[in-house]
């Protein structure tokens, strides 16, 4: 009965014991992110991000293109929550612009007895969901009257141009191309770096003095230099490839080091010499042992990546050697804040930089959880 | 020791090689050369250019021979220290490049040197103080630091700097000296306007170098010698910087190679947005009309400079670690 009792003061540990003893690698992984707070909450950003992307065209409810000389700089307007007997009803005021004689400065005011009020599901300008579906249903717009001409939560831009819209629609282009770089720059590091830890010898050698070469020139006069080159005639979704290959080239030299040193430290390792002592052809070892055990460490090193391809990818548009008007990215909308008069004049363009920050700080809170998950047994 | 200097001198000499080809082809992917944008900038103005005479332009300039000779051409005029004439403002390179060759060098080392300056204490700090608010504050503050890219720190700082200082923080020099000779006083109006674009260029480098510092010092103070110094009765700050500090600044000091091709990097892109007058403006005007040998010779320049000072870290780094020293690693 002693030994019961014993037993009885430990049955939690033990049975948390046993939990983690016959847990899958991706639940001990699970695990381990989890104890991330960060790491998760970044996560759930990004996934908002990447769900305003996929709707962007329901989400924005003016015509990106949609320019109007006497929309110009409209400054950002707030929402009236409550109307004027206290109730709940979101409404905004039309902006009513006037032009000062001396001047010829144009200043907007609002005109508290021309209320518009919200509304969810409006009509709005038409487009394809997904690139599919035709439709003109945005998720709000205003009852009365065009959203177009009446809504500017971010205020509009030299052209008369919705901010918020363009914003909307510029974090698609800037989060996939992100996204299409890393896949690119994945598949250039994980068969160089894999290549040259599986080998040895004198590939090995060459490929790590071709990074070594690569990491040691500035990247941004390289990326200058190639974007450059990219044809002026070319169309939007040409320079968008030419973009992602550039920024790839460059970028795909650090995922080959983490595959290669990964691929070092697994030859070593008792499970794989266990495998080629039994028998087991080389294929069969990267793909069936190898692969599995170094995947996790190579999702958290492209989602490290990733913030790096974003930056680059707005930094060369910034500079306007990367992604041209009429495409929409965070870094067009950043050139149009380039210079200090349009900021004096018109600072809420900068808000284009916010969506930058919060998606750069999620991915690397978010790299950061999975590079720690990626090896719980330690 | 004398082996391993070599092969870094061979490693380096093939980096400088490499860097004459890359900028070489980069700038020879535009389709068409100086002179269609010459042609096209004429007949924009108005003036016809004949072919005939497009064609002797061409041939003036070298641009109607094979690329492989217009390459060898190229590398031997600047073994010889000639790097050629700009087409578009019909001076020596070296001339339109002029100071703002080391006044980039300036900013990138100043950078550099703010860089460690700061990510040191601040390391040990965030070490030895681990979880503290000082510690909280300065992982926030590198975080930032590498989650915004420079030129949207330097455009935010810009429009701040006007908003309530009512200051233009663009520029290097204030107008009284933006073209006047060299002379005491424009130092003095360097050093004063050099501090924003410097700490601007220097934060993402301090954040990373602050968190690499951080990580190591914490697994070195967990070691048994510091312990075992502690016992024996060794001062806290004697304990902390004799011993563990020097075996934390191995990594540190091998990021240093890196760290110069990036804050070049970064230099570029912050003085085109603060038009400061370095190469960076430059640069980029001489990509978008495709004025070849100079931007080629920017290029090339950069990526000299940044290997030579990447050679002259990893001496440092052998000179601070014995085992390299010793041959026993690399």
């Amino acid at each position: 009965m002693s030994a019961g009792t014993l037993q009885a003061d430990t049955p939690l540990t033990t049975e948390a014991e046993t939990r983690v003893a016959v847990a899958t690698q991706r639940q001990l992984i699970w695990w381990r992110f989890r104890k991330h707070k960060l790491a998760v909450v970044s996560a759930v950003i990004v996934l908002a991000f990447y769900l305003i992307s996929a709707f962007a065209d329901t989400i924005a409810y003016s015509a990106p293109f949609d320019t109007q000389a006497a929309r110009s700089y409209i400054p950002p307007q707030p929402i009236h929550w409550f109307d004027a007997n206290g109730h709940f009803r979101p409404q905004v005021y039309a902006m009513k612009g006037k032009r000062d004689l001396r001047t010829f400065k144009l200043s907007y005011a609002a005109d508290p007895s021309d209320a518009r009020d919200l509304t969810l599901f409006a009509r709005g300008y038409p487009y394809r969901l997904f690139g599919l579906f035709p439709t003109d249903i945005h998720l709000f717009g205003v009852t009365n009257g065009n959203a177009t001409d009446a809504l500017f939560l971010f205020g509009t831009d030299q052209l008369g141009r919705d901010v918020f819209s363009r914003l909307v629609l510029a974090t698609r282009t800037s989060l996939t191309i992100g996204l299409v770089s890393v896949a690119l720059s994945l598949v250039l590091g994980v068969l160089l770096g894999g290549i040259s830890g599986l080998y040895g010898g004198l590939v090995d050698t060459v490929i790590q003095r071709v990074i070594e070469i690569l990491r040691s020139i500035p990247t941004i006069p390289l990326w200058m230099g190639l974007a450059a080159a990219i044809p002026t005639s070319w169309s939007p979704e040409q320079v968008y490839f030419a973009i992602t290959i550039i920024i790839s080239l460059i970028g795909w030299t650090e995922l080959a080091r983490v595959v290669r040193g990964r691929f070092l430290a697994l030859r070593e390792e008792d499970f794989i010499i266990a495998a080629e002592l039994a028998g087991a052809s080389r294929l069969r070892i990267i793909f069936k042992h190898m692969v599995p055990s170094f995947l996790s460490h190579i999702i958290a090193a492209t989602s490290l990546a990733l913030p790096a391809m974003i930056i680059s990818e707005t930094t060369l548009s910034f500079l306007g050697l990367g992604l041209r008007p009429p495409a929409i990215s965070w870094g067009v909308m950043l050139q149009d804040a380039q210079n200090l008069e349009t900021l004096g004049l018109a600072p809420w363009l900068l808000i284009a930089a916010v969506p930058v920050i919060i998606v750069i700080l999620a991915f690397n809170f978010l790299g950061d959880g999975l590079r720690d998950a990626a090896d719980p047994y330690g | 020791m004398l082996r391993y200097l070599i092969r870094r001198l061979g490693l380096a000499v093939i980096t400088v090689w490499a860097i004459t080809v890359v900028t070489f082809i980069i700038l020879q992917l535009p389709p068409g050369d100086f002179v269609d944008a010459y042609v096209a900038q004429a007949s924009a103005m108005g003036t016809a250019i004949s072919a005939a005479e497009a064609a002797a332009l061409r041939h003036a300039y070298g641009l109607d021979q094979s690329l492989w000779v217009q390459y060898v051409k190229w590398l031997n005029l600047i073994l010889h220290g000639q790097f050629g004439t700009s087409f578009e403002y019909s001076r020596p390179v070296t001339e339109v490049i002029g100071d703002r060759l080391w006044l980039t060098m300036v900013l990138s080392f100043a950078a550099i040197i703010v860089t460690w300056v700061l990510a040191l204490p601040i390391g040990i700090y965030s070490a030895v103080r681990q979880y503290s608010i000082g510690d909280y504050i300065f992982t926030f503050i590198g975080f930032f630091g590498l989650a915004v890219p420079s030129f949207l720190l330097a455009l935010i700082v810009m429009y701040f700097g006007l908003r309530w200082f009512s200051l233009n923080l663009g520029g290097l020099f204030s107008s009284d000296y933006q073209l006047a000779p060299w002379s005491w006083g424009k130092l003095v109006d360097l050093l004063k306007h050099l501090p924003v674009p410097m700490l601007i260029l220097a934060l993402p480098g301090i954040a990373q170098l602050v968190r690499i510092m951080r990580a190591n010092l914490l697994d070195e103070l967990r070691r048994p010698y510091v312990v075992t110094a502690r016992a024996r009765g060794l001062a806290e700050r004697r304990v902390i910087l004799k011993y563990p500090v020097r075996a934390a600044l191995n990594p540190f000091a091998s990021t240093i190679g890196y760290l110069l091709p990036y804050t070049v990097s970064g230099s570029i892109i912050i003085s085109v947005v603060l038009s400061l007058p370095t190469v960076g403006p430059l640069l980029l005007h001489s990509l978008i009309s495709q004025d070849m040998l100079l931007g080629s010779t920017i290029i090339l320049l950069l990526g000299v400079l940044t290997v030579v000072g990447t050679l002259l870290s990893d001496l440092l780094l052998m000179w601070i670690d014995p085992r390299i020293r010793a041959g026993q690693l690399r």
